[in-house]
């Protein structure tokens, strides 16, 4: 066992309101400059849809993510080989228009038009070509609240299995919003379809990344990526993708999409991982039991042997301490209400979704729905949004781990709902759900009022541990002696550098032969 | 100096320090410009695919011939005769030569014709395609004087080329060789010659850095922190 900490996030879709709040916050800080105007690090789509890039769940199509070969765990979009003979024109590259073209307003038009009898209009114009557009007809959230006919959007892929033209009218029709991120997979394929080793995985907390200066621009990782989170600025001639928000991360406050989140659904916390476990977990020979391979690859961060071991492999005391108060350790294995989505892709994704419970009181009013055992709440088989639909996209098709978490959100509110009222609380709701009532009431904490700490618990990253010689460093992180903006990645030096360290040893056999530092693994 | 001494003994010198010297300044100052520049986001899919992989293995092909065929003994070795040997050459460079010409096209289209390409592309892209279009095109001109030349059994002029750049390489330069070589050649190497110049300024330097190593490389990459070692 090897134990590695992974920052990471649960989205309670339950109470996403689709406010895109998120996606704003990201790209006004993220992705607002040239090149990436069409990229949404973060983007909040609307269910049932073909989202953003159109029908990026649809791996028969892009080819991301793994897939098993002979029970070897591969790359979907081809081996070694064939993904070096794909540089020259990538057969699965999304295109433009698979996302949208990026578009402003002729603004200038609205003051500088001569005078004229109609008022004059501000026409769409490309972000990329500068061009009039004559019609937008696709954007980053076109399908926004249902727009657009049921016939396109019901080519969403977690229909499968479910009659679909059932939910193409009016009265049956369900709706719920997808906010979406880089998942910072535990076996991301955009790392492992990186032909120049660009991305990469940080040790201390798990986030994916890409370095700049390595990115060559061979694109391997936006189709490998099944999440499409793999941006590739056309500008630069580079991918960027979420970045975690790492350096607000490192110091201890959330990402901007979870801080500026209004429905309070994001958590950001720690998790501890058998990094040894990951390949053979994200093998798993049946899609259906990657769900348990997955959750199999946390250990409990209270059992001290697994603190023991934690620490040995450099783990330090405030992130084992974060992890064990981690409200993504709770949602996600305590209480099994949250999620990965698609774990069939095999990345091993470490944002983690709480289902939906469709809002259905209307429905249950004019009685179209069977109700639960008190009468007020659905049958959790009757709601709204078909399990099955809910079981494609979040549980590899398994219904049954999504309905005992829907279960479980019922029971909750049935049991808070009874407190509230004054009426009898009914233990046996609890139990036949699987909970009792203390954990009830914590779930309600967590879950409903979704306190900022409660939500957001995360350590500080330890600089001092990042470095070897941090007295020589002191001073260097902000102004530099060189043309970049830190150390960066070590590369070969043509012209002198300033010194970076210290004038004093470092420590008294300085001279002595030392390990290499700063290698990939 | 005289203009043949110019062009053909130090101009190839001046070509081949400035791409080795800029080369490693633009590795060592600007990793972040340091990309192939790809376009293929940008749409046009069928022409890139056709357009790029017809160019790029025919690029390829050629350029391991030209240094095969003119740099190395291997057919000496092989004692293929030297006819044999120039109408091999001859056939395997038109070849090649048509491939990466259609391919060529092809992207000058894209880059001209998809208004996204044009206003994303450096011009720069546009020139150094331009010029290796021009290069080729002046490669495939010059089989108007080797193929008859071939059927009239004289190899002669190509074995000067080669004496000549196996010349330049071992730094004993013999500009004088070319004297009585078509002109055609001689403008061929000089295109030639000023791809070397211009490449650390353009998209080429993504040559450079063919990821070959993936080949072997583990999946999946976690970088450490610098202190921890591993």
């Amino acid at each position: 066992m090897r134990i590695r900490a992974q920052f990471a996030l649960v989205f309670n879709l339950d109470k996403c309101i689709g406010c895109h709040t998120c996606s704003v916050t990201c790209k006004n800080v993220w992705s607002n400059r040239r090149g990436v105007e069409y990229a949404w690090f973060n983007n909040v789509e609307s269910k049932p849809g073909i989202g953003y890039p159109k029908e990026w769940e649809r791996q028969d199509k892009w080819q991301g993510g793994w897939t098993l070969d002979h029970g070897r765990l591969t790359l979907r979009q081809g081996g070694r080989v064939k993904e070096l003979a794909s540089l020259f024109a990538n057969p699965r590259m999304p295109e433009i228009g698979d996302y949208y073209e990026p578009f402003t307003f002729d603004y200038n038009r609205l003051v500088n038009a001569p005078l004229s009898e109609a008022a004059p209009t501000a026409r769409p114009l490309s972000q990329i070509d500068g061009q009039t557009m004559d019609k937008v007809t696709w954007g980053p959230n076109w399908e926004d609240d249902l727009a657009g006919p049921f016939a396109d959007r019901s080519q969403d892929t977690n229909f499968a299995d479910v009659e679909r033209s059932i939910y193409a009218d009016f009265a049956h029709t369900f709706h719920f919003y997808l906010p979406r991120m880089c998942n910072h997979c535990l076996n991301p394929a955009c790392v492992a379809a990186c032909p120049s080793g660009a991305l990469y995985k940080r040790e201390e907390d798990g986030l994916v990344l890409v370095d700049q200066d390595r990115c060559r621009g061979w694109r391997m990782c936006v189709s490998a990526c099944p999440y499409k989170k793999v941006y590739f600025n056309w500008e630069s001639g580079k991918s960027e993708k979420c970045l975690g928000c790492y350096p607000r991360v490192e110091s201890g406050l959330p990402t901007v999409c979870s801080e500026s989140c209004v429905g309070r659904i994001r958590y950001n916390g720690i998790m501890l991982y058998d990094a040894d476990a990951v390949e053979r977990a994200a093998s798993a020979p049946q899609e259906k039991d990657l769900y348990q391979a997955h959750l199999d690859l946390f250990p409990d961060p209270h059992d001290p042997a697994v603190i023991a071991q934690a620490r040995l492999d450099g783990v330090p005391d405030s992130w084992i301490d974060a992890a064990q108060r981690s409200p993504v350790y709770k949602l996600a294995v305590t209480w099994r209400v949250a999620f990965p989505m698609h774990a069939e892709f095999r990345t091993l994704p470490m944002v983690w979704y709480v289902p939906p419970l469709s809002p259905v009181q209307s429905a249950m009013e004019q009685g179209r729905l069977p109700l639960g055992a008190d009468g007020l709440f659905p049958d959790v088989s009757a709601l709204r949004i078909p399990l099955r639909y809910l079981a494609n996209l979040l549980a590899a098709g398994e219904e049954a781990p999504i309905e005992a978490a829907l279960k479980k959100l019922i029971a909750m509110r049935q049991w808070q709902r009874a407190r509230h009222i004054g009426a009898a609380q009914d233990p046996a709701i609890l139990a036949a759900a699987g909970l009792d009532a203390a954990q009830a009431e914590e779930m309600y904490r967590y879950l409903a009022i979704a306190n900022y700490e409660d939500r957001f618990v995360i350590p500080t990253s330890h600089q001092e541990m990042s470095r070897e010689d941090p007295h020589g460093f002191q001073g260097m992180n902000g102004l530099h002696f060189g043309n970049d903006a830190g150390e960066g990645t070590p590369t070969p030096d043509l012209f002198p550098r300033r010194r970076t360290h210290s004038a004093e040893p470092e420590f008294p056999l300085a001279w002595l032969p030392r390990r290499k530092t700063g290698k990939s693994s | 100096m005289n203009l043949n001494l110019l062009l053909f003994g130090v101009y190839p010198y001046i070509a081949g320090a400035v791409f080795l010297v800029g080369s490693l300044v633009r590795y060592d100052r600007e990793q972040y410009t340091w990309t192939s520049y790809s376009t293929q986001l940008l749409g046009s899919r069928r022409s890139l695919a056709w357009g790029s992989n017809l160019w790029h293995v025919g690029v390829l092909f050629i350029f391991a011939g030209h240094f095969i065929g003119l740099l190395t003994p291997a057919f000496q070795w092989l004692r293929v005769p030297p006819v044999a040997h120039q109408w091999i050459a001859a056939s395997a460079g038109v070849t090649f030569g048509l491939l990466a010409l259609a391919g060529g096209l092809l992207l000058l289209g894209r880059r001209l014709g998809n208004s996204h390409v044009r206003a994303a592309g450096h011009p720069s892209d546009l020139f150094i395609l331009l010029w290796l279009l021009a290069t080729l095109g002046l490669g495939l001109a010059t089989q108007v004087v080797t193929v008859p030349n071939l059927l009239a059994g004289h190899v002669a002029d190509m074995e000067i080329l080669s004496r000549y750049l196996k010349g330049i390489v071992a730094l004993q330069p013999h500009p004088g060789l070319l004297a009585h070589i078509p002109w055609i050649y001689r403008l061929h190497l000089l295109f030639g010659m000023t791809l070397f110049l211009v490449f650390p300024f353009t998209r080429l330097v993504h040559i450079w850095t063919v990821p070959v190593n993936y080949l072997w490389r583990a999946y999946q990459l976690v970088r450490t922190r610098p202190g921890m070692g591993e």
